[in-house]
């Protein structure tokens, strides 16, 4: 099985490289990421929001539902993390 | 949970330092407009600080100042503060988040805008605080 395993993972390794070779080169300014709508939130940013920080402007308001269905992940992990371990026997817990 | 540290050093730089954690995990929220921090930074200082509370206080004491089951009432807390500013504006007749439909009096869109980030800001900086400590509590052995 190990065999089976380590094969699965080199082909997936080779086939994760060979899609990465194709992205465009770190900083580049003609990058698809970097010319649609990044560079409007940068242009807009303040004006629209009055808020200086555009990562928190990009964050909270442009791509607000984003962070919206983060923070229910942080509230879904904590509940998560109280169910399992609700079951637990009563001898672990201090007295 | 652990039994208390033992350490009249830790307790008293403990007694002094969780005040001032507290301010300064506040300071990150309310500054994330200007400088690095925002919601989630300022929120994991602010369960920082419980945190240190229960290790270095012990249980009893710790638990007096903040109970364990106050928690989970800050992550939905947080969560809900979240949900309800993105569900006015859609009562209003507005997309949903549209910060820009929100009923302030009197000042114009971007001061709208700007005030419902830091709203959602510590909505989300609370409901992290919540968060971190109940998972914290639950692993320790607290009956939540």
């Amino acid at each position: 099985m190990r065999v089976a395993t380590a094969a699965i993972l080199a082909a997936f390794t080779a086939f994760l490289m060979l899609a990465g070779a194709d992205l465009p080169a770190l900083g580049e300014p003609d990058a698809p990421a970097a010319v649609y709508v990044a560079a409007e939130y940068m242009k807009r940013s303040l004006a629209e929001t009055k808020t200086p920080n555009v990562v928190t402007a990009v964050l909270a308001d442009y791509r607000g539902f984003d962070t919206l269905g983060e923070t229910t992940v942080v509230l879904t992990a904590a509940l998560a993390c109280l169910l399992v371990l609700a079951g637990r026997e009563p001898g672990r817990r201090d007295p | 949970m652990t039994r208390r540290y033992e350490s009249l050093i830790i307790d008293v730089i403990t007694r002094i330092n969780v005040p001032l954690m507290r301010l300064f995990g506040l300071y990150v929220i309310v500054h994330g407009h200007y400088s690095p921090g925002g919601g989630f930074q300022g929120g994991v200082i602010l369960a920082t600080s419980v945190i240190l509370e229960r290790i270095a206080l012990g249980p009893e004491e710790s638990r007096r100042r903040f109970a364990p089951r106050t928690g989970l009432v800050l992550a939905s807390v947080g969560v809900l503060i979240f949900g309800v500013t993105g569900l006015v504006p859609l009562l209003l007749g507005a997309p949903f988040l549209d910060y820009g439909a929100l009923p302030f009096p009197g000042v114009e869109e971007p001061a709208r805008r700007y005030w419902a980030i830091l709203i959602v800001e510590s909505g989300i900086g609370i409901a992290v605080w919540g968060a971190l400590v109940a998972i914290f509590d639950k692993l320790t052995g607290s009956e939540l």
